[in-house]
């Protein structure tokens, strides 16, 4: 972001940089940066909270009446992430034979359709529709029940697979009828890797690719860094 | 996550530019984003991707296309605006506050090598040169 404020401010255009990590703003010195301490991936720092997303935006915008810079602000307000797991009802066991990823899968689908159809939007179909999600879960859970990763028919390159599970399940939160602290920052992603079962299956997918060596960025991005 | 990035190599701008705007009153705004954003029948992003995608300002079906699981992303599942503002960039415009919403924005993708040479040399003045044909006089760049 900040390189290519450089890059556009070159060629005539003012602008103004939303900067989440400040030693990064300081480093490469963007002509306008109000630093932002909001979660990682919530630049505008609150979900459904449109007077504090356009009081960032005023704050930003301000910067464009300084005379020269660079300049780097910092916005008053920090918020902060908050790892405590989305609480909502899990759907119980429909088909025991089935791997609990698969089951769980197949049974927020009614919930991940309603968010959809709600928000007109889905970031699910990097690799399969939501649709067909439940062929992901299978997929995670056979390689975390021993089956090696390459003979585990993951459609598409794992990381990508990753992803379109997670997104799913992320979105299907958003529609479960007790999930009023969904736009609390962490509370869905701990929710999906602490609670469900098809998060911990990825981590255990992940830890037994880790351990067969498979090459680093399909194991390692199959999940935040930190988990 | 915020340390390791922290970290991460920097490069120099020796003698940066700096554009005096017009006024925010008359500023055509454009919003460029580094979250891999692009509208649902578009072509999505690879994971090593230089390239920016193409966002009209009435675009609401946007995808998360973004390689990186290291940051929120419910929060733009259940808000768009938490990530890429266009609801309130036409709101600031109706209220008069910026001159007008630009009729294309911009995304790239933020997991870029650590030269960022080709956005420094290719994709980067290729945006420019888009935002410019639209007369854009501020960009907004938001990062995730």
């Amino acid at each position: 972001m900040c390189v290519l404020a450089h890059v556009l401010e070159a060629h005539g255009i003012a602008t103004v940089t939303l900067a989440s990590v400040r030693p990064v703003a300081e480093a490469i010195r963007p002509p306008r940066a109000l630093y932002c301490e909001f979660p990682l991936g919530r630049p505008l720092g609150k979900v459904g909270d449109p007077a504090f997303q356009t009081a960032v935006l005023e704050a930003a915008f301000a910067l464009l009446d300084v005379p020269s810079g660079p300049v780097l602000a910092d916005f008053p307000e920090v918020v902060e992430l908050d790892a405590t797991p989305l609480a909502c009802t899990m759907p119980p066991r429909y088909d025991p034979t089935l791997p609990p990823a698969v089951d769980e899968a197949r049974a927020l689908r009614a919930a991940w359709e309603r968010s959809r159809a709600a928000r007109g939007r889905t970031s699910v179909g990097r690799v399969l529709p939501g649709e067909r999600i439940d062929e992901i879960a299978s997929a995670f859970a056979a390689i975390a029940d021993g089956t090696p990763w390459k003979d585990a028919a993951l459609p598409d390159n794992p990381v990508g697979c990753a992803h379109d599970l997670r997104d799913y399940y992320e979105e299907a939160a958003l529609a479960l009828a007790d999930a009023p602290d969904a736009a609390v920052p962490g509370a869905i992603e701990a929710w999906y890797y602490d609670v469900t079962e098809a998060g911990r299956t990825v981590l255990a997918a992940r830890k037994a690719m880790q351990d067969a060596g498979a090459p680093f960025p399909l194991w390692f991005y199959l999940a935040p860094g930190t988990r | 996550m915020r340390a390791y990035a922290a970290g991460l190599p920097a490069p120099e701008f020796a003698d940066p530019a700096w554009v005096t705007p017009v006024p925010l009153a008359e500023a055509r705004v454009a919003i460029v984003t580094s979250a891999a954003l692009h509208e649902a029948h578009d072509t999505g992003f690879t994971n090593d991707d230089t390239g920016f995608r193409v966002i009209d300002r009435g675009a609401r079906d946007l995808v998360l296309g973004h390689w990186s699981p290291n940051f929120d992303r419910a929060g733009f599942a259940a808000d768009l605006d938490v990530v890429f503002p266009i609801d309130r960039l036409e709101e600031l415009a109706a209220a008069g506050r910026i001159g007008s919403v630009a009729p294309r924005h911009l995304s790239f993708a933020g997991n870029q090598e650590d030269t960022v040479s080709r956005i420094r040399l290719d994709s980067g003045p290729a945006a420019a040169a888009l935002l410019t044909a639209d007369a854009v006089d501020v960009v907004l760049l938001t990062p995730v």
